[in-house]
């Protein structure tokens, strides 16, 4: 912006330079460990490991990739986050419409009330234990319900939502609608929902991620291994160092066997990530459009 | 909002002497007229309120057991059966042995993500602000977003990667002639590895909002301080600042609110038995006694969970009332 009107001050033209040169720097250091970890995918082990390897694939090698998708364990998980990632963006997006278009409505009685029902759960909570004991209670632990239910609403993002309504649905055309003798239910059908894509979008973002990036709620909910999510596989395997490479079986491989490991660790984070990389970059301005609205009213 | 829709029935009522009785009358009769007109939007609300009631609000009904002697087995019917013990668990808890170990860490590992977390965006936004290349703003913010979309288990995955005796990190520093440092169990480098990797995920998501700010100044007063010619320094010190100064307070009373809370996720992926000493914090030795361990203490783990939630909500107030007093932006 500032280039426009430029006056000719020294100070100015090296505030420019030392400005690009750090955050060059800046953009180094960031994208620099995203970018080793998926050379380091596609390379040769005992080229990552002596170090012949620091910025783009040596000796390319797709094995650790080979040894991620023959892991019944890892496409197990793979197919479960998928599960969860859709169903609970579904549950997560129609909970938060069906709060916020209400008590979006200026005429709704009690609606301060129970706006600051959502809003004090900001601010204070029970707990972890006092919220392990009522999902025991409900019979939720060991099922698929335990991941999608309890963290369903994020009333950050109902507030979110609610003030989108209040800004971009204008009050005449409720009213117009009302006269028509349109009931609440079908002015939400079909003027509210079609009026809404972006925070729709938004929401859906924001949940999906949310969930197919989580594995806190699995680990406390959950014990059978058939229904565990990517994110506590990984857990296992990148973490607790758990990695069972059952296909290696002769005693020459064995000696491979920590290369081999390290090959999937990497590939096993590539694989992971992709999903949500490769799609944030096309959807970006709809993160940014979400910190917006919240920033509005927070 | 409650007034304004009792008015209509109000002003049908006569004038007639308002005793409480026919006070009463009116307010039922308000009631029945207005769910009768906006029963849908209740209808609406009815499962956001029901799922808001069962996991948030019954569970903060479920935290007496921090009072209580309830026993792990004892189901939700064991609950307000458990006998009341008072402040038991928590004088426990204050007279253990782990208590000051546990607090300082949580403080101090707090106090230097904020330290250092906190300007970081700030800087990041005023130094992307005076970018007149938008190809090169725009690389730098699409590569600076990326890491916040990484999972904690995937960034705690790459931490033990890149910081293992063989990973990039001693790689490099054995360039140097650097023996290899096993930073992962090493309890002095904890709390480093802790705030720079969630820096390092966080910082150029939590730019966006500083940069909308920025986008908000009104240009003029920018034009007006080159003609009185201010270089760019000077605009940033005296325009720019004081122009994202009320965004940068709510977050920070927001921050403060949180002090004792870590959240159990990145903590617990990250501990092990070496870096224990510097690593345990409030939020993750809840998860360790409740639920991590083969015998559950649920009401001691849930008394030190409310501990730190009461303790937020004080600090929370008081940091808003001071935002107030002295600075006139507070959160209400």
């Amino acid at each position: 912006m500032s280039d426009h009107y430029t006056v000719d001050h020294g100070i100015d033209r090296a505030f420019t330079i030392v400005n690009y040169a750090i955050l060059t720097l800046f953009l180094a250091a960031v994208a620099y460990p995203l970018i080793y970890v998926f050379s380091a995918s596609f390379s040769d082990p005992s080229a990552v490991i002596s170090g012949k390897m620091w910025l783009w694939p040596v000796d390319v090698t797709l094995d650790g990739y080979r040894a991620v998708f023959r892991n019944s364990r890892i496409t197990v998980g793979f197919q479960n986050s998928l599960f969860y990632t859709v169903a609970g963006t579904l549950v997560s997006v129609v909970l938060t419409i069906l709060a916020a278009y209400p008590l979006s409505r200026k005429d709704l009685a009690g609606r301060n009330i129970i706006m600051f029902f959502f809003v004090f759960t900001l601010l204070f909570g029970g707990g972890l234990i006092p919220t392990y004991l009522v999902v025991r209670e409900v019979g939720m632990l060991n099922t698929r319900w335990a991941l999608i239910i309890p963290t369903a609403l994020s009333v950050y993002n109902m507030i979110i939502t609610r003030t989108f309504f209040q800004s971009t649905i204008p009050d005449e055309l409720l009213e117009a609608a009302q006269i028509d003798g349109c009931s609440d239910f079908r002015f939400v059908r079909d003027v509210v929902i079609p009026l809404s894509g972006p925070i729709i979008a938004v929401n859906a973002l924001f949940y999906a991620v949310n969930q197919w990036n989580q594995y806190f709620n699995a680990l406390i909910y959950l014990t059978r291994p058939d229904l565990f999510p990517l994110q506590l596989i990984l857990r296992e395997i990148l973490v607790q160092n758990q990695v069972d490479l059952s296909q290696i079986t002769d005693v020459d491989q064995l000696m491979q066997r920590q290369n081999l490991q390290d090959l999937l660790k990497y590939s096993l984070i590539v694989v992971a990530s992709a999903p949500v990389l490769i799609i944030y970059p096309f959807v970006q301005k709809h993160f940014v459009r979400g910190v917006l609205i919240g920033s509005l009213k927070g | 909002m409650d007034r304004l829709d009792i008015q209509p029935t109000a002003t049908v009522q006569p004038p007639v002497p308002r005793s409480i009785s026919a006070r009463k009358v009116g307010r039922v009769e308000a009631m029945r007229i207005n769910l009768r007109r906006s029963w849908q939007l209740y209808a609406m609300l009815f499962l956001p309120l029901l799922w808001l009631a069962v996991f948030a609000y019954i569970p903060m009904w479920g935290a007496q057991i921090a009072f209580r002697n309830y026993v792990p087995s004892g189901g939700f019917a064991g609950i307000s059966s458990a006998e009341w013990i008072g402040l038991e668990h928590f004088t426990r808890f204050f007279n253990s042995y782990n208590f000051w170990p546990i607090m300082r860490n949580t403080i101090v590992l707090n106090v230097y993500s904020l330290v250092a977390g906190f300007p970081l965006p700030i800087i990041l936004a005023l130094a992307l602000n005076y970018i007149g290349r938008v190809w090169f703003k725009k690389t730098v913010q699409l590569v600076s977003y990326a890491p916040y979309f990484i999972s904690v288990v995937v960034m705690v995955g790459i931490l033990f990667q890149l910081l293992a005796s063989g990973g990039m990190i001693n790689q490099l520093l054995g360039q140097f002639g650097i023996d290899p440092i096993l930073f992962m169990s090493e309890p002095g480098y904890w709390k480093s590895i802790y705030v720079w990797s969630g820096i390092w995920q966080t910082v150029g998501f939590n730019c966006i909002i500083y940069l909308a700010a920025l986008a908000g100044i009104d240009p003029t007063l920018h034009e007006a301080a080159i003609l009185d010619g201010a270089n760019k320094l000077q605009r940033m010190r005296d325009i720019d600042l004081p122009g994202i100064m009320p965004v940068a307070i709510i977050l920070l009373i927001l921050n403060m609110g949180s002090l004792l809370s870590t959240g159990f996720e990145k903590v617990i992926l990250m501990q092990s038995s070496l870096n224990r000493s510097t690593s345990e914090v409030i939020d993750s030795y809840v998860y360790w006694i409740g639920l991590g361990s083969d015998i559950p203490q649920f009401a001691y783990a849930a008394a030190i969970g409310l501990f730190k939630s009461v303790i937020g909500l004080v600090l929370l107030y008081t940091v808003n009332l001071l935002a107030r007093r002295l600075q006139g932006s507070s959160l209400w």
